[in-house]
């Protein structure tokens, strides 16, 4: 006997989600969802960005990494509640490991939560977390043809930030190019070009992350 | 790597199909997926044999559909496959498209006894 099923396999952790995302509701906390290739600039655009944020909005991170806690200790130092998952060997985050971490946070007193998920292009595009904003961080080293080996994560992103601009001069790397290509299938895509290590930029992407929050 | 998470949701999901239906045993599994998702049949073969032990899956055949990556011209409303390196209209050369198909992730039917 056959059953016709048609039904999503991600179905399970689309309903965690869910459940996360009228936690965060009911809490009135933005969430980013924070995705990009190993060694992209994660860790850093989250510490360039809660420093801009100071005084300005509460914010509240998840550190997710395969082992190890020390991007959770470089941002503890900066005086922001953080909660570290280590996957152990799961190469992104899902819904349910992020719904375990959260209630080690005080999300009552947190108005945005940075979630920095696991090194990969791939599969974090896949599970959703409950988060308001997919933002990509994508590095000028890395290649302005990264859109067409990854297009899922392209195509799934809110904002896209390019980061490493002030590494341009020596490299082949055509912002607009890379922007252009996004756009192609990705109409709505924010693109903020900037650097993590000159600052250059990143005014620009936390004003525009405060008017979202705020909004 | 994502396919041990995936493969045991798509068990999961089998599972309290078949149980619903009273059945004893799964036969065959038909599944769809888009070739966007990067997930990959021999690896979903693999997690599949060694999770479905002593379930009412176990042994059963997995038949995949692979659905291309195709997008369609937001400007000539034509559709065509993506491009590996190009993402312009082949047709008009616009390069305004939408994906439409290639996300697909799920299971189709279930065969049972």
């Amino acid at each position: 006997m056959e059953i016709k099923i048609v039904k999503d396999i991600m179905g399970a952790n689309e309903q965690i989600a869910r459940e996360n995302r009228q936690l965060f509701d009911r809490n009135k906390v933005f969430v980013v969802n924070v995705m990009a290739s190993p060694g992209a600039g994660k860790t850093s655009l989250i510490l360039e960005t809660i420093k801009r944020l100071k005084g300005k909005v509460e914010v509240g991170v998840v550190e997710g990494d395969i082992s190890s806690s020390l991007d959770a200790e470089a941002i503890g130092k900066e005086g922001v509640p953080v909660v570290q998952i280590n996957t152990g060997g799961e190469c992104h985050l899902d819904a349910n490991m992020t719904s375990t971490a959260l209630g080690s946070l005080p999300l009552g007193n947190i108005r945005l939560l940075l979630i920095e998920n696991v090194g990969n292009l791939v599969c974090p595009a896949e599970f959703n977390l409950g988060e308001d904003l997919r933002v990509l961080v994508s590095s000028t080293p890395e290649g302005d043809d990264k859109p067409f080996k990854y297009p899922l994560m392209f195509h799934e992103a809110d904002v896209v930030l390019v980061n490493k601009i002030d590494l341009l001069p020596y490299l082949k790397f055509d912002v607009d190019t890379f922007a252009n290509t996004i756009r192609g299938i990705n109409q709505k895509v924010k693109v903020f070009p900037l650097s993590c290590t000159t600052g250059e930029g990143v005014d620009r992407w936390v004003d525009w992350l405060l008017s979202q929050v705020k909004g | 790597m994502h396919e041990l998470s995936i493969t045991q949701s798509m068990l999961d999901l089998v599972l309290e199909q078949a149980q619903k239906a009273g059945a004893k045993e799964v036969g065959k599994i038909n599944l769809v997926l888009g070739e966007m998702t990067w997930v990959v049949d021999r690896s979903v073969r693999f997690y599949f044999d060694f999770l479905s032990k002593g379930t009412a899956a176990e042994g059963a055949t997995l038949s995949f559909k692979v659905v291309p990556t195709t997008a369609r011209c937001r400007n000539c409303a034509k559709e065509f496959k993506l491009g590996e390196f190009d993402w312009t209209c082949p047709h008009c050369k616009g390069n305004n498209i939408e994906i439409v198909g290639g996300k697909e992730l799920f299971v189709e039917s279930i065969e049972v006894e």
